[in-house]
């Protein structure tokens, strides 16, 4: 087994991260000038990351397979980002942040990187603000906050339903300047296909420019992998089209370990699917359960009555209407973590109440809220006994300010007025807790290996809480990587430049070349697409809301038999040497089917149930999940084979924090 | 619904493209874009070329998707991308007209997917403020009008697909660059570098090959986030200020 030692620091907690940056390794300026850096990935993290080493000397070589680095699929998170900041005097503090994120992650984090996470994230908000980030002011001019599930206090940070995009388009901007001055070198369509490690160390990537088919091979003294989640592999997700595991999993066929891949998030609030074509599925905010009550109806024949068409969820009277949330978790109502409330929502239909035609969807419901506005509006406009025409109409506008965008979202994928009829909503994939194992430093268990962002495993444990995302992605490029690759570097001054001459070079981009041309050689019948989306049907069925001994033991059979059928019958269009999307699918599909098999032995391993993994054999008699803390209190890191996977344990210490059954009741 | 797809094929930028007619049958309750994945699907059963398109986040914010249908960039609903753009704004045998944004600054690449990368180098040319990780002072000693926020957020939420390139008659970028400058220019931590920044992103989009603004407003009603021309007017102040009031070279 290899020994994964996490590298945490010596000393209380809360102390950690401000001895360890003050005592630890540093790289002189005229030596950075002579280090090559390759980030691949330009989201939250891997734009931060680029733009603050090359702020600092470093050279620096970005990669992304879009056609520019704000593309990235940070730019589509909506709800916010948090910060401890406590301007709202609720309460809020590091600690509090800190427990929130180990509770939320049903302890299966680590304390360490967790409160350094807490730490920085009051710099991430000044940071952006200092770019121009236009976050949401109050009237006096200081910055708004909202609530998101899992917490108390109110400390995220947003820009209407835009957040990331206004994150990311920051982090953009600090990048583009960094082009602009030299320090940064852009390479737009280009797809990392390989890393190339040269006597044991990370020195390289091997890339596939999309416009031409044309294998390069870069080298630097290091590489930083912020290549984003894997949710994808489940075909239908809130992830964007082009999202991939291929980077990550390049490295994990080079020796990496992907940790915890069973840990995957389901977001509660998404727009149901609506036919067999269906490509992905669209999130609407966490954001809205400040104001949304989630119900489903009473009585089983409304429920029908419903899906058939004969009824709407107008007709159902305030008695025969069950606020599941409300009723079950009364101390965090709708505002419960998202892996509780996507469950509650798979009973609730698992229990006929269903209000969708396929029957796999509930209500998110605006009318209490447009209301309450409403009143609150009229008094301060001094309107005294206002109508209730007033009242909504009043109640509407202020809704419209909060989520206007969403709501207009909404109308366009459905054609339905969620002003005026609730939202109808269904839990999607959303977002991969698991990833590439990285220590303290961010750095995989190959040396001058980093993975940041949704890329690593690190921060969340076994569920993420909303608005932690964005939060974690920045703290990793802005503020924890440009001092923790100093402890790598700092022993690589001498390290003269990489030549990507070297014998390793050579074999690794034989080695992809090979893989390709396997591909496009087997000239089958079936597209890429046909695979992924069967692939994806499995993955949801046994690997999903709750999974099974029995099912992850078929699902991993199905997987394995759909494996060896893609490479006996897939078809790929055109040619290697040109823009070839389909090619750049496949290559990606090969790489998901691998990691799909790998979550299903992950899931295997793992006989209990915390946060987003939910094994039917361990529940409460009140069906929550319950946790194994004596024998899984451990980060599972996988080291991929064909046949049989190999477990690394890395065991979680928590000195700080008691294991609690996490409750939100 | 059947309809009639009349799409533009072109292998590169140095091939000569036409369209090409298909005929499909669709749900009203598909995307746009998922119309278009179901007629690949159908393309490469039968071994042919997939029609080459840009997407990639499918709910209207990453900017990627571009097609012009029936002349219309994004379509005909207002205030929305392609990937957002449902069949039931369609009628059984319609015949819809799809092309590729067409503007010398957006070159084609194959069929439906353009280089925009003109677009990165307008700001790289100064669409930033110049703030180093780990300089900023506390967000909140910086207090911004609510009103001035909101506006600086308006111009912010630009996607940067380029549809307002699309739909203007001389393939002019000044409601993108306007709305990236006004956007910081608005806000008093991007004051310091206003007059600077409008003169170097202004050259830049000069030397991509954009065409000039001529007022026509096109811009305006194709823009996806529906941001203001307003903008234009607004930088175009600035601009005149900027290149009156300082000498320096850019």
């Amino acid at each position: 087994m290899i020994n994964l030692d996490p590298k945490i620091p010596k000393g209380e907690l809360g102390e950690k991260w401000t001895q360890y940056r003050g005592t630890m390794n540093l790289v002189a300026p005229n030596n950075k000038r002579r280090i090559d850096i390759i980030v691949v990935g330009t989201g939250l993290a891997g734009a931060s990351a680029a733009a603050t080493l090359g702020e600092l000397g470093y050279n620096v070589k970005a990669f992304t397979f879009h056609d520019s680095p704000r593309r990235a699929h940070s730019i589509a998170a909506q709800g916010g980002i948090n910060a401890a900041k406590n301007y709202q005097n609720d309460g809020d503090s590091v600690y509090r942040l800190f427990y929130d994120t180990i509770k939320g992650g049903d302890y299966r984090s680590r304390e360490a990187n967790v409160h350094r996470l807490a730490e920085v994230s009051v710099n991430i908000i000044d940071q952006a603000v200092a770019q121009g980030v236009p976050l949401a002011r109050e009237y006096g001019g200081l910055l708004a906050n909202r609530s998101f599930g899992g917490v108390q206090v109110s400390r995220t940070f947003y820009a209407k339903g835009q957040t990331g995009q206004q994150l990311l388009l920051g982090a953009y901007s600090a990048l583009s300047r960094q082009i602009s001055l030299g320090n940064v070198r852009m390479y737009n369509r280009h797809e990392m296909v390989d890393l190339v490690k040269v006597d044991g160390k990370a020195r390289g990537i091997i890339t596939r420019n999309l416009l031409t088919g044309k294998l390069d091979r870069h080298a630097a003294h290091c590489v930083v992998l912020a290549t984003g989640g894997y949710g994808n592999v489940f075909y239908l997700s809130t992830n964007a089209m082009g999202c991939n595991v291929t980077a990550a999993w390049r490295a994990v066929h080079r020796g990496a370990l992907m940790a915890n891949p069973c840990y995957t998030q389901i977001h509660p609030t998404c727009i149901p699917q609506s036919g067999s074509y269906q490509s992905k599925l669209t999130l609407m905010s966490e954001s809205l359960r400040n104001d949304g009550r989630v119900w489903v109806p009473n009585k089983v024949e409304d429920a029908e009555a419903i899906r058939k068409g004969q009824k709407t969820a107008l007709d159902i009277p305030e008695e025969d209407r069950d606020y599941y949330l409300e009723r079950r978790y009364p101390a965090f109502g709708n505002l419960v973590p998202r892996d509780v409330a996507s469950r509650a929502a798979k009973v609730a239909c698992d229990e006929g109440k269903g209000v969708v035609a396929t029957g796999l969807g509930v209500y998110l419901d605006f009318a209490s809220a447009i209301e309450r506005y409403g009143k609150g509006e009229a008094h301060s406009k001094g309107i005294h006994n206002p109508g209730k025409d007033v009242i909504t109409k009043l109640g509407e506008e202020v809704v419209a300010a909060k989520y206007g965008n969403l709501f207009d979202m909404y109308f366009k994928i459905t054609g339905e007025n969620p002003y005026k009829m609730p939202m109808k909503i269904y839990p999607a994939v959303h977002y991969t807790m698991g990833g590439l194992w990285v220590d303290y430093n961010l750095e995989t268990n190959v040396p001058g290996l980093f993975a940041l962002g949704e890329c690593n495993f690190s921060d969340h444990g076994a569920n993420r809480l909303g608005a932690s995302a964005l939060m974690q992605g920045l703290a990793d490029g802005y503020f924890v990587i440009p001092y923790t690759i100093g402890q790598f570097l700092s022993n690589e001054i001498r390290t003269p430049k990489i030549s990507d001459q070297l014998p390793e070079f050579e074999q690794i981009e034989k080695e992809a070349q090979a893989r390709i041309d396997r591909l496009m050689n087997i000239n089958g019948n079936q597209s890429a697409e046909s695979f992924h989306r069967r692939l994806g049907a499995i993955v949801w069925e046994y690997c999903g809301m709750s999974r099974s001994e029995a099912g992850l033991k078929k699902g991993r059979q199905l997987i394995r038999d759909l494996r060896s059928e893609f490479y006996k019958d897939l078809f790929i269009p055109g040619t290697k040497d040109e823009f070839n999307p389909e090619l750049e699918k496949a290559l990606r599909v090969a790489d998901f089917l691998e990691l799909g098999e790998t979550m299903m032995v992950d899931a295997l391993d793992r006989n209990e149930s915390c946060g987003g993994h939910f094994r039917e054999e361990y529940a409460s008699s009140e069906g929550e999940a319950a946790r194994n803390d004596a024998d899984y209190t451990y980060a599972a890191a996988w080291e991929w084979n064909e046949t049989e996977p190999v477990l690394h344990k890395e065991k979680l210490e928590f000195e700080n924090v008691e294991l609690k059954t996490r409750s939100y009741k | 619904m059947k309809l009639t797809l009349k799409v533009w094929r072109q292998k590169s930028k140095d091939h000569k493209g036409n369209f090409e007619n298909h005929q499909i049958e669709a749900s009203e309750h598909m995307s746009f874009l998922e119309m278009m994945d179901v007629l690949n699907e159908r393309l490469i059963e039968k071994k042919a070329d997939p029609i080459a398109f840009a997407h990639d986040c499918r709910e209207g914010i990453c900017g990627t998707c571009n097609m012009v249908i029936n002349g219309k960039p994004h379509g005909p609903m207002k205030g929305t991308t392609v990937c957002q753009l449902h069949m039931r704004e369609f009628n059984d045998g319609d015949v819809i007209v799809i092309e590729p944004w067409r503007a010398a600054a957006f070159p084609i690449i194959k069929d439906l997917v353009v280089d925009r990368s003109s677009f990165d180098r307008i700001i790289q040319a100064g669409g930033y403020i110049s703030v180093n990780t780990g300089q900023a002072q506390d967000a909140n000693s910086i207090p911004i009008e609510k009103d001035v926020a909101a506006q600086a957020m308006d111009a912010a939420t630009c996607i940067g697909c380029g549809a307002c390139v699309a739909a203007c008659p001389n393939a002019s970028a000044m409601l993108f660059t306007s709305a990236k400058v006004n956007h910081l220019a608005l806000l008093p931590q991007g004051q310091v570098e206003s007059s600077k920044r409008v003169r170097s992103m202004v050259k830049q989009m000069d030397e991509e090959g954009f065409g000039a603004c001529s007022n026509t407003g096109a811009c305006e009603v194709e823009c996806p986030k529906e941001i203001s021309i307003e903008n234009i007017a607004a930088m175009n102040r600035m601009y005149i200020a900027a290149v009156v009031g300082q000498q320096d070279q850019v």
